[in-house]
């Protein structure tokens, strides 16, 4: 059933995403106050958004750019990225023969159909004609509801007074040194909102969205769910994304107000670079989720992409009795770096969260947990559990756990738990006797020692993020 | 079915078995007794491909095959189970998928289709009955959390959901109260046919009690010293090892 429905809503994608105009301009390399203005004109923003921009820009130029994580790279050079280029049409390959067979390798082990390889590496499609598109049934569905989902800059201009009253709200915008440089310069992203009391009937995916494509690399994504509502919202793709952009710095944020819940799942797999760990994404994210009374936020994200990650999903327990969940797996193999965790800041009364990281490193690679649990004077009754798992692969990898425990109320509850394992060849060597190859033997291994997080993604990502561990830690044990 | 001729094998630089002479035909149960340390599990290791132990000389020959030519994995495919003395926990893999995997691994291996959900599950439910488990057994990690006991009875299980040609069960009555030791023997018999056969690695009369063999062979220091019918794992249980030792000082 997946398959037919990937058909489709990537036939229809296709078939939106290039009515829009192509517009021919990029503006040249370097970061100044009139190509924020430029950005801001191109997309026809309100004075607000303009003035917003400019005021972090401002920030930003005082701001250093933080050493602090646990990972070593090569800083960017924010004055040779363009940071205007409108939407282009990416060059077409006439078939899959001019694919990188390696890719292909890859969609296929991954279970991606024909249809949705071919877009994934640009190979031009027929259009399917189909008279009632998957993506448009949706949309119905979606606006029966009275739930916005749309891009971000279509937000800006729709929905203004909604942006301007959240925006920012939850990551301001000095936060960080990228989160600034994310809204002085933000080009696209996504927007929703969920009304008072409205349940959203479906997993709301960044494949339904059309006129997806070009998010560039500072995303912006803001989800609003109203009193008593909840939604489900997944993020990014399994299939490895190729892209140019060597640079992603998102932002997200999300609002739930009184009593209801957001469910945020992200299965992130950028290029991570070449057996080298050359030419890989720098994937530096902000994202927060702010919890009113009763509300609950629950981040899941599958991370085995990217040549350095560094993100810290978190929750602001502000509400009383809100509950903030973090369930993470992180990869890292080869020479990939990854410094990912949560931050969960207890304000309110009766406030809980619970803290899982399932972290694996193999080859090169080194991969930390990084995590603050704070208890506020005010948060009478607050509870914490945190379990950091590490699993070594091979013994060139480094995994790193750096937990903060910062309490300000006696009543606070807080427990950390930690272990470190190997898969042991006398594990390989009983699967081995059943008739398991190593690989294979692996995959059932790493798949149980996730199992917790990968329980916790919608049915249809869980079966896509196990085969993509499966896929990333291959060739992985010599 | 099995042809072992003057295996030699060692670990490091210790040599454990110096020419070992077996061989099985279909429907037949061997017992293996012995000392510690006389090379038992070393010989269970080696049939089944463990990388640990190098083999220095001899031959191993399954149904016409050099069987040291295959990896683990692969004499699998060909049927051969080996019951861990120590099986390992896999956490957050359950009975049931790792059974699954095994299976349809196994099937993949030989250029068969996967089995289909439905037959594997009456096939579950079959073979936990046959071994008086609770269903619960499938839905928990293998072997995490699991008494001595428990882990046995899963070993059997696993050899009844993948139907061997050849069993070998290294020391499957340690651990086990003589209740489950009653339940599992009574399950390898169960199991047995004409064209299966079973190897049991035993230091005790006990389990054969349950588990009559056809033949007895004593291991001692690296080489088996003596064969015999059944009666000759009384006369171990009666005299103790002392009298094999000192024949063979």
């Amino acid at each position: 059933m997946s398959d037919e429905i990937l058909d489709e809503i990537t036939a229809s994608d296709y078939k939106y995403g290039f009515t829009t105009d192509i517009e021919s301009d990029t503006v040249p390399p370097g970061l100044n106050e009139d190509v924020i203005r430029l950005i801001s004109e191109k997309k026809n923003e309100p004075q607000w958004m303009l003035d917003w921009r400019l005021d972090a820009y401002k920030s930003w130029l005082e701001m250093e750019e933080p050493e602090w994580p646990n990972v070593t790279y090569t800083k960017p050079d924010f004055q040779a990225v363009s940071y205007y280029s409108a939407p282009k049409q990416k060059k077409e390959l006439d078939s899959l023969d001019e694919v990188d067979p390696e890719l292909l390798r890859t969609f296929e082990r991954l279970g991606i159909s024909l249809d949705e390889q071919k877009r994934l590496s640009g190979v031009a499609m027929d259009v399917v004609v189909d008279s009632v598109s998957v993506a448009t049934t949706f949309k119905k569905t979606l606006a029966e509801k009275g739930i916005i989902f749309c891009s971000m800059s279509e937000a800006i201009q729709e929905h203004s007074e909604l942006v301007r009253k959240h925006l920012g709200t939850v990551v301001p915008k000095r936060d960080n040194f990228y989160a600034a440089l994310n809204s002085a310069v933000f080009t696209d992203g996504s927007f929703c909102y969920i009304p008072k009391g409205v349940r959203c009937p479906m997993e709301l995916s960044t494949y339904f969205r059309i006129n997806e494509a070009n998010t560039g690399q500072f995303e912006r994504t803001l989800v609003i769910a109203d009193e008593g509502s909840y939604v489900s919202y997944l993020e990014g793709c399994t299939a490895p994304s190729r892209d140019e952009n060597q640079l992603h710095a998102a932002v997200v944020e999300l609002v739930a107000m009184d009593d209801a819940e957001i469910k945020y799942s992200t299965v992130q797999n950028w290029y991570p670079g070449d057996a080298e760990g050359k030419g890989g994404v720098f994937n530096f994210v902000t994202k927060r989720g702010i919890c009113e009374r009763n509300a609950k936020i629950s981040w899941t994200q599958v991370e085995t992409g990217s040549a350095v990650t560094w993100k810290y999903p978190s929750c602001i327990l502000k509400g009383d009795n809100s509950i903030g969940e973090f369930y993470s797996v992180a990869v890292t193999n080869k020479y990939q770096q990854a410094d990912t965790g949560t931050k969960m800041i207890h304000l309110g009364k009766n406030t809980k969260s619970t803290i899982i990281s399932k972290g694996i490193s193999a080859g090169k690679s080194h991969n930390s947990y990084r995590g603050l649990v704070r208890v506020g004077a005010r948060a009478e009754n607050a509870r914490n559990f945190s379990q950091c798992d590490s699993l070594l692969m091979g013994d060139q990898c480094g995994a790193h756990t750096f937990p903060y425990i910062e309490a300000q109320h006696p009543t606070a509850q807080i427990e950390h738990e930690a272990t470190t394992s190997k898969i042991g060849e006398d594990q390989i060597f009983y699967c081995n006797q059943r008739g398991i190859g190593t690989e294979e033997a692996i995959a059932l291994i790493v798949n149980g020692y996730c199992k917790d997080v990968l329980n916790q993604l919608p049915m249809e990502f869980a079966v896509e993020a196990q085969k993509l561990l499966e896929v990333s830690l291959e060739g992985s044990v010599g | 079915m099995i042809k072992i001729n003057n295996l030699q094998a060692r670990v490091e630089d210790k040599e454990i078995l110096k020419g070992i002479n077996l061989e099985i035909n279909p429907g037949e149960i061997h017992a293996i007794m012995g000392p510690n340390g006389s090379g038992k599990s070393t010989l269970s290791s080696v049939i089944a491909g463990r990388e640990d132990y190098e083999v220095t000389g001899g031959s191993i020959d399954f149904e016409g095959e050099d069987l040291l030519d295959l990896n683990p994995e692969e004499r699998a495919h060909k049927g051969i189970f080996l019951s861990f003395q120590y099986p390992v926990e896999i956490p957050g893999v359950t009975v049931s998928n790792f059974v699954k995997t095994a299976i349809n691994e196994s099937r993949k291996g030989r250029g068969e289709e996967p089995m289909e959900a439905r037959e594997m599950l009456a096939k579950m439910r079959e073979k936990t009955a046959l071994l008086e488990m609770d269903k619960s057994y499938l839905s928990r990690s293998l072997n995490e959390g699991f008494s001595g006991g428990e882990k046995k009875r899963n070993e059997i299980f696993q050899m009844a959901m993948l139907e061997p040609k050849l069993a070998i069960l290294d020391e499957t009555d340690s651990g086990l109260d003589i209740d489950a030791l009653r339940i599992v023997a009574g399950g390898v018999n169960k199991l047995r046919t004409a064209d299966n056969a079973v190897i049991v690695i035993t230091h005790y009369q006990r389990l054969l009690d349950y588990i009559k063999p056809d033949f007895v062979h004593v291991l001692y220091n690296g080489r088996i010293v003596k064969s015999g019918g059944p009666e000759l794992a009384h006369e171990l249980e009666e005299k103790g090892y002392d009298w094999i030792k000192a024949e063979n000082a």
